[in-house]
């Protein structure tokens, strides 16, 4: 023991707290262009320096460069813009309306706009989805009606989930959206069952799984990565790493030494890191492993490196564990703006344009929204019957939940 | 018919449920080639092809979530875990998941999944070998949880829980796979072959889930038991000279309330059976449903026989194990001594 160096406990620490400059001097950036793009029939382990660089196409001038440009048709990225800026409006008004008491709880992906829209542009639309609780984007994307993703969050008598989901947790099996758990990381393994279900039965449909850079040290990460490797499941597996898990940046999860994409390689499955901010990378990556997986060669890990800009949920305040402003200082910029400069760079976009879409998202969710609180909002008159509280609990109500009801009086 | 114990009972039920339908598949760990480790998937997958009964990785969690997303596909998942002592890796995927999709979607997705374990003492499993964990799942709002104790019934439960659409915890009790157990561990062990309830159908038949069995009629006291002390029961009537009416409760939820609540009117005493410890056990719920229902009828305190609240021992099996002599000092103090 004597001639030994004493041990130390390692805590990781964020390299800013409020109050310090943001500090995102460590981060390692690929220029936009630079990383290879392989053919997606590649073998996972010859791709390693995928999970390790930044698969970026936007360049600082808003220009798409480099093999992962995916050279999509301007309508269809004035499209994927108009999404975003809905994704925002529509995150603007909620956030709003919790804050005005109509209802408990409310999460923005304000910075993380481009993971679900792009990712859901690259996917086609009988593609099973199980988002984690920020991708409020595939919903959009796919048209599923405002109206009912408001009244979900107001548990009004419209809420399609009749009141028993804290709000946000959306769930439509109609638009390929698996219903939203709320414990972390559980629908990351589900959707390689999904994944091997479709492949079992010779279907063409693949299985996409959202979850955040904090879950994946959740064993679930761990069984879905090994039973996606073992069966060739049909599933893109994203990390959404946008920094921050509540209070606890990256490092608590396992973020210093090595990258998330990189623990694809382990599993023998191929990762890809992206720039989550640039909407022609997500796209590309995504559209990589779309492909990967149509041709029956199996799972792609993508993570999609982002800055989560708000705060956790409406119950968060950021400035008590971060930087207050350190999101003006994430390096890799906010998703609609890139999106739109590359568009006017091109001269498929203008200001005006611009202020137009942002206008018209606003007037259509403020419309959303008035129809939806029509239908009424948490803790008012207007909810579902209290009778449906004992239903679907089992396929047909069982004689002691039947007695229940009874005892409650409905 | 034919003669089979619960092992190829249970063999039987899903042999005839993946013949009728292309849905329903098979897996965990060790089920594929080998066939199971209690050989309860014997010959499945060599019937059936490699991806209608296959190995997984040692992940319960990961099993019980891969039949989640294929429940949710629209598959009719069978899995095993190993024994139930595994099955805690996956208890958030059961708690969290299995049982609350239906609910938490409002009908939109389902988890008709079917998890067979086997559980339970009497084997000098030690420690991870032999629990009965079935109040953890009892106590789940959405869980569906059977215990069958004989090869006829095995296989008809298994049917049904197979086509049930919600998801069902199946209690195997290992103890009894090769033959009625009575708890007289010094005496040679009787083969399913004698026993009447190893006549099974061959074919397609279902026992519903939610309807207990009176094994043996009695005026003096009601024994409730599943699984292996089902059989403890018969022996403790047979030999206590108390005419006990033994009820094989077969589901825990649903239950089978008004078979308990009649029959404890009827003999105005109960005595409850199980090998899980004591505290908070199904034996606690049993007790008190019986108290709200029969009060007025109860002609003395309801006497629960159960494991210790300690884990499993491994050296000391027997006194451990509710066997037939503790049961029958509990028939006794109901009587009155």
């Amino acid at each position: 023991m004597t001639n030994r160096q004493k041990l130390s406990l390692h805590i990781p620490v964020p390299p800013a707290r409020p109050g310090d400059k943001p500090e995102f001097g460590g981060m390692r950036i690929a220029e936009a262009g630079a990383a290879r793009r392989p053919d997606s029939g590649v073998a996972a382990q010859e791709i390693a320096d995928l999970a390790t660089t930044l698969i970026r196409v936007l360049d600082p001038d808003g220009r798409a460069i480099g093999p992962w440009n995916p050279r999509l048709d301007p309508e269809s990225l004035r499209g994927g813009l108009k999404l975003m800026v809905l994704t925002r409006a529509y995150d603007d008004r909620m956030f709003r309306a919790q804050r005005q008491g109509k209802t408990s709880f409310y999460m923005k992906c304000t910075g993380e706009e481009a993971i679900a829209i792009a990712q859901i542009m690259a996917l086609d639309r009988n593609d099973m989805c199980f988002p984690s609780y920020r991708q409020q984007g595939i919903l959009l994307a796919r048209g599923y009606p405002l109206v009912d993703m408001m009244c979900q969050v107001y548990s009004n008598v419209r809420d399609p989930l009749k009141g028993r989901q804290l709000p946000i947790m959306y769930s439509s099996r109609e638009y390929g959206f698996f219903s939203i758990s709320g414990n972390l990381g559980t629908q990351f393994s589900q959707a390689v069952g999904w994944a091997m279900a479709s492949a079992y039965k010779g279907d063409d449909r693949i299985a996409a799984a959202w979850i955040g850079e904090g879950a994946t040290a959740e064993g679930d990460f761990h069984s879905a990565l090994t039973f996606a490797a073992v069966y060739r499941a049909p599933v893109i597996l994203n990390i959404v790493n946008n920094q921050w898990a509540i209070s606890s940046f990256e490092g608590i999860a396992g973020g210093e030494q090595t990258t998330f994409a990189a623990r694809a390689i382990g599993y023998g499955l191929p990762g890809l890191r992206v720039d989550g901010n640039d909407f022609l990378a997500v796209y590309a990556a995504t559209q990589w492993a779309v492909e990967r997986a149509r041709a029956n060669l199996g799972a792609t890990v993508i993570e999609l490196y982002t800055y989560r800009a708000e705060g956790h949920s409406t119950s968060d305040d950021p400035s008590r564990y971060r930087p207050a402003d350190e999101a003006k200082y994430w390096p890799l910029g906010d998703p609609l703006a890139r999106l739109k400069a590359h568009l006017i760079a091109n001269r498929e976009w203008s200001d005006d344009d611009h202020v137009k879409a942002e206008k018209e998202a606003a007037e259509t969710v403020r419309a959303a929204n008035r129809e939806a609180e029509s239908f009424g909002t948490l803790g008012a008159d207007s909810v579902v019957s209290v009778k449906t509280m004992f239903e679907d609990v089992y396929k047909d109500v069982p004689a002691h939940l039947r007695r229940q009801r009874q005892q409650l009086g409905v | 018919m034919a003669t089979m114990n619960m092992i190829q009972a249970l063999n039987s039920a899903m042999d005839v449920m993946m013949g009728r339908d292309p849905d329903v598949l098979v897996f965990g760990e060790d089920v594929g080639y080998f066939g199971g480790v209690f050989r309860a998937t014997d010959g499945l997958q060599k019937k059936y092809g490699l991806t209608r009964c296959f190995d997984t990785p040692i992940g319960e969690g990961g099993i019980v979530a891969a039949a989640i997303g294929m429940g949710a596909y629209g598959l009719r998942p069978i899995v095993e875990i190993q024994f139930a002592d595994y099955i805690y890796p996956a208890f958030d995927q059961i708690v969290s998941e299995a049982a609350r999709l239906r609910y938490r979607s409002a009908g939109d997705f389902t988890a008709p999944i079917t998890i067979r374990t086997p559980y339970g003492g009497g084997i000098f499993g030690g420690q991870t070998h032999s629990q009965s964990p079935e109040a953890l799942f009892a106590h789940v709002a959405g869980l569906k949880t059977v215990i069958p104790s004989t090869p006829y019934d095995a296989k008809g439960l298994l049917i049904s829980s197979i086509e049930d659409d919600d998801p069902v915890i199946f209690l195997e009790p290992k103890r009894i796979y090769n033959g009625p157990f009575d708890g007289h561990h010094d005496r040679p062990v009787s083969p399913w072959s004698k026993h009447p309830a190893s006549e099974v159908p061959e074919d397609y038949y279902k026992v519903p889930l939610g309807n207990a069995a009176i094994l043996r009629k009695g005026s003096d006291l009601t024994l409730l038991a599943y699984g292996t002390m089902v059989h403890v029961g018969l022996a403790a009537a047979n030999e206590s000279g108390i005419d006990a009416e033994v009820i094989d409760l077969r589901t825990l939820v649903p239950l089978d309330v008004e078979t308990i609540v009649q029959s404890v009117e009827k003999t105005g005493r109960c005595v409850i059976v199980h090998e899980a410890t004591r505290t908070a056990g199904f034996g606690a719920e049993l007790s008190a449903l019986v108290q709200e229902n029969c009060f007025y009828h109860l002609e003395a305190p309801i006497e629960r026989v159960t494991g210790w609240d300690t884990p499993y021992p491994h050296a000391f099996e027997w006194q451990y194990f509710p066997g037939p002599a503790r049961l029958i000092e509990a028939m006794r103090r109901a009587m009155g001594g």
